[in-house]
């Protein structure tokens, strides 16, 4: 076939195309292939994947609808975008789902393969979207992709189903074709993945093919479209990354930093389970994981391993975490390091498990018995995950402490280019156990300039001492029922975790640092803040943002940086709860709580709007 | 070696003060522990005490060993946890039967299967002690408590039967008040390799005084007892007259010389798991000694040797590895 002709290339700064079909049709791994290649090429950009949390809701129905949305750009981007530019729907339901959030004038790629009547029926659709006039002003591009699979797959060994399972990367072709972007790092992929099925690897290869060719025999589009590589991003070797990826990485790299060999005990948990699949794949990094019975024995086996010398880690999601509370406040009695991460998801109960929420940040800092301050550090994109666990290990064990490390949906399954640090930058902070037969004998509970108390091996000689969840007694760390040592113990413990504040930067404020609007965030709503800031700076005003890692304690200085504004914003996936934090915190300031609660990540738009209103008043 | 060779009972008594009610079984059961200790061979330093919470779980603060008193039902994690981390140590666990089977089942049940290599001590005095007298999940029915005054309607459960339902590769039973019996069984416990599950009887004489009087009392224990020891006949008695023969499923009283030959390795635990439910309310005499002893793959060596086999065939991973596996492209 000819190649197409130079002069039929358009080119866009930034493109969003969401692929959306039914949970079986493969369109989490069309869109990853899709990610990984752009990538590759040195685009920059964010993705946004949303499923539904039946595994297979009943095919065709509009709860079983999978998507998966990327945005790649030749500059630099935060968000996936708010808008699709481009839509991929392998059904009716996958359709009419999707439809509305296209961009006025978009393209809709429609697979007409599989709008037969009872296609319609399980879409709960009464007439076809195809002919009521749902898609007029769209581009609308109608392929038979069932068809065009058969036929490309023609002579293969494959059943019909087989064949059908294909169609996502006919799919993916098409769009290959569309967007300029080379076959050869999926070909790749699809090889490692099928080494064991090469006829599969090879039917998967044809339909790409099929599709791509398509593209260009079959002219279904005006022209093609490019989006050039990303030239604004700084000088590094990048990766493409997805944060349950990085998280797992940051605490190898933090186990490593701190000479200690790791341990993970977890459970399965949507959306946390990525993060004991990635670690059980690092034994050869000396990872000990521990699938356990439940929640509560993930924990008290980390806190186990903690208390044997390991650096212990446990991950899971909010429900998790309500489980592991009681051993949680066992960790801050027994001040052993121990990272418990929350990759959060929509509550309060189940909730919405595949979705994504910030609503755990109260039970993160508060939610225990007892006088139990534990410091809370958050991540704010799929990158930032692997600096922010490296930082959540350095505190566990510089102040001998549990420490939560909070994440969420939208961070865990979300993928982004991450420039990967350079080994000499990632500073070490070793650990020293206590020595054998210490002379004068040995404290379990004196204490360090940081206030940590020393760790004491078991295996070690002259060390055997006992510790539990009663109160203990300053220094000895006999149990002690001392109304006075009951009170300097828990100010002692407060102290401690308090005194993190000396140890972790004021963050930096991103655009004005005077103004009249400033944003604080935290965590996965850093990418359309920054965007939105960025923004309405274009349009000349006066605003700010500020996004907090270092969530508990607060660093210091806050207050200073606020009160350069007329007003803070503090937009959360949530009813507000760093708001109230903030409030209880810095009583003088003028705080404004921006809740949204659905499960979905905060447009850049909406974030425009709200902070618009705020400068108009 | 040399410390562990010098040591005596008198090292495994730590400085605290031991603050159970006097006359508590736990007394004897810590005696006897503190004994075995010396005589295992493991510095003391190497040795390490985990337990939930309860009477007996304050066992570690009396032991000049190392140790862990965790949450409650929770030991077998903890435990876990630090054998897997630091598979040289030699690490007990102390439970009762409201810490190890109510509110600890689930985690009970989980250890036994994976066979980590722990040595569990179950205290069963059929009382939860600590909390001052209420029913636990081995009670009788009947029993009056402080929540079951008319007497309690739950049908008890049997530690031994639990445990071997479970897979447990060494199940045993001891009592508090026949210390050469469970030194006995303390030492094969200590010498198996693999999870370790001894269930000890232990008089709670505040809150269930006699609960095994009926066959245990020194009088009758005699007759009404029958130690379960492996490759011996099963025979007991003053006079070791009468023996046990299991016909079909049911087990009978014979004489010495008709008795079966006790077989703790038998492929299904099924001939330990009918002696775990012999009716002792019957004429039958309730048996002790080693129900199930089998050799199994241990849980934490086998974790450790897939760690050594994947450095060795992907070679030891270091942070460069870590960052740049996978596709990576430049930017100058
Ligand atoms: S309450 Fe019972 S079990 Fe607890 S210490 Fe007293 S006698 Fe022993």
């Amino acid at each position: 076939m000819n190649p197409t002709r130079e002069r039929d290339v358009q080119s866009f700064e930034s493109v969003v195309i969401r692929f959306a079909g039914d949970s079986g049709d493969g369109m989490q791994i069309t869109g990853n292939q899709f990610t990984h290649t752009s990538a590759v090429i040195g685009n920059d950009l964010a993705t946004f994947p949303d499923y539904p949390a039946e595994i297979r809701a009943p095919a065709g129905t509009r709860p079983g609808v999978s998507g998966f949305q990327v945005r790649f750009s030749s500059s630099d981007i935060h968000t996936p975008g708010d808008q699709p530019d481009v839509l991929v729907a392998m059904n009716p339901a996958a359709l009419i789902v999707n439809i509305h959030d296209l961009k006025p004038g978009g393209i809709v790629v429609v697979n007409t393969g599989q709008f037969s009547d009872s296609d319609l029926k399980k879409a709960a659709l009464a007439k076809s979207p195809l002919t009521d006039g749902t898609l007029s002003g769209f581009r609308v591009i109608e392929i038979d992709i069932n068809k065009r699979v058969t036929e490309a797959l023609k002579g293969t060994t494959l059943s019909s189903k087989e064949v059908q399972r294909c169609k996502n990367f006919y799919t993916l072709g098409l769009m290959y074709w569309l967007y300029h972007r080379p076959l050869e790092t999926t070909i790749k992929w699809l090889e490692e993945k099928f080494a064991k099925r090469p006829e599969l690897a090879e039917a998967n290869k044809l339909a790409m093919q099929a599709g791509y060719n398509a593209g260009d025999i079959h002219e279904l589009f005006q022209g093609r479209y490019e989006v050039l590589p990303c030239t604004s991003m700084p000088p590094g070797t990048y990766r493409n990354i997805m944060g349950n990826d990085a998280l797992a990485m940051g605490l190898v790299a933090g186990a490593q930093l701190a000479g200690l060999q790791p341990f993970l005990g977890s459970y399965p948990i949507t959306p946390a389970s990525g993060i004991l699949e990635a670690l059980a794949a690092y034994k050869h990094y000396g990872v000990i994981t521990f699938q356990a019975e439940d929640e509560i024995a993930a924990i008290c086996s980390a806190l186990g391993a903690a208390y044997a010398g390991c650096l212990g880690f446990t991950s899971t999601s909010g429900p998790g975490v309500a489980l592991k509370t009681e051993a949680m406040g066992l960790a801050v009695s027994v001040e052993l390091p121990l990272v418990i991460v929350n990759v959060q998801r929509g509550g309060p109960s189940t909730g919405l498990p595949t979705k994504t929420e910030q609503a755990d940040l109260l039970q993160a800092i508060f939610g225990r018995n007892g006088e139990a301050p534990i410091p809370v550090i958050a991540a704010s994109t799929p990158a930032d995950a692997f600096e922010t666990a490296v930082e959540a290990c350095r505190i566990a064990v510089q102040y001998m402490t549990p420490v939560i490390l909070l994440s969420d949906g939208y961070i865990a399954n979300g993928a982004e280019p991450w420039m990967l640090p350079r080994i000499e930058d990632l500073k070490p902070f070793p650990v020293k156990f206590v020595e054998p037969n210490p002379e004068g004998g040995f404290q379990p509970y004196a204490r360090d300039a940081k206030l940590a108390r020393p760790w004491a091996k078991p295996g070690t000689p002259g060390l055997e001492h006992r510790i539990g969840g009663l109160e203990k007694a300053h220094l000895t760390g006999n149990i002690s029922y001392d109304p006075d040592n009951h009170e300097f113990m828990v100010r002692m413990r407060q102290n401690k975790v308090m005194g993190i504040r000396e140890s972790i930067p004021t963050p930096n404020v991103f655009g004005d640092s005077t103004g009249d609007v400033l944003v604080v965030g935290w965590g996965s709503t850093h990418g359309a803040i920054t965007s939105a800031i960025e923004e309405l700076r274009k349009k000349g005003r006066k605003v700010g943002s500020l996004h907090l890692r270092h969530v508990w304690p607060l660093p210091k200085d806050l207050d200073k940086l606020m009160a350069c504004f007329r007003s803070v914003l503090v937009p959360e996936m949530n009813m507000g709860q760093m708001a109230r934090v903030l409030r209880s915190e810095y009583p003088e300031q003028n705080i404004i709580s921006y809740p949204k609660v659905q499960g979905q990540p905060f447009r850049t738009t909406e974030l425009v709007k709200k902070i618009e209103s705020l400068l108009e008043k | 070696m040399a410390e562990a060779q010098a040591l005596t009972k008198k090292d495994f008594k730590s400085d605290q003060d031991v603050r159970w009610c006097p006359g508590c079984g736990d007394y004897a059961i810590l005696n006897c522990v503190q004994g075995i200790m010396a005589s295992i061979g493991v510095p003391k330093h190497q040795i390490c005490f985990v337990s939930g919470i309860g009477c007996s779980s304050r066992f570690p603060y009396y032991m000049n060993t190392f140790g862990f008193h965790s949450i409650h039902g929770r030991a077998p994690a903890f435990a876990t946890g630090i054998k897997t981390a630091n598979p040289d140590l030699s690490v007990w666990m102390v439970t009762g039967d409201g810490d190890g089977l109510s509110i600890g089942g689930n985690h009970m049940a989980h250890i036994l299967r994976r066979n980590v290599d722990v040595k569990i001590l179950l205290f069963n005095n059929e009382i939860y002690g600590l909390t001052k007298g209420q029913y636990s999940p081995t009670s009788p029915q009947g029993l009056k408590t402080k929540t079951s005054p008319m007497g309690s309607v739950d049908r008890p459960m049997d530690p031994v039967s639990f445990a071997l339902g479970c897979g447990a590769t060494f199940v045993a039973r001891t009592i508090d008040t026949h210390l050469k019996h469970m030194e006995q069984v303390l030492l094969a416990a200590a010498h198996h390799k693999g999870t370790a599950f001894v269930e000890i009887y232990q008089n709670c004489l505040i809150f269930n005084d006699g609960a095994f009087d009926a066959f245990a009392e020194k009088t009758v224990r005699d007759d009404k007892t029958i130690d379960l020891r492996p490759n011996q006949p099963m025979v007991f008695g003053k006079n070791l007259d009468k023996g046990l023969k299991v016909d079909g499923w049911e087990p009978r009283i014979v004489t010495a010389a008709e008795a079966d030959v006790w077989r703790p390795d038998t492929h299904s635990p099924g001939p330990a798991f009918v002696m775990s439910q012999m009716d002792s309310n019957s004429t039958m005499p309730r048996p002790l000694g080693i129900f199930r002893a089998v050799a199994a793959p241990i849980f934490d060596a086998s974790l450790h040797e897939q760690i050594q086999r994947a450095k060795s065939t992907k070679g030891p991973g270091t942070l460069e590895k870590l960052l740049h596996a996978g596709e990576t492209w430049t930017v100058r």
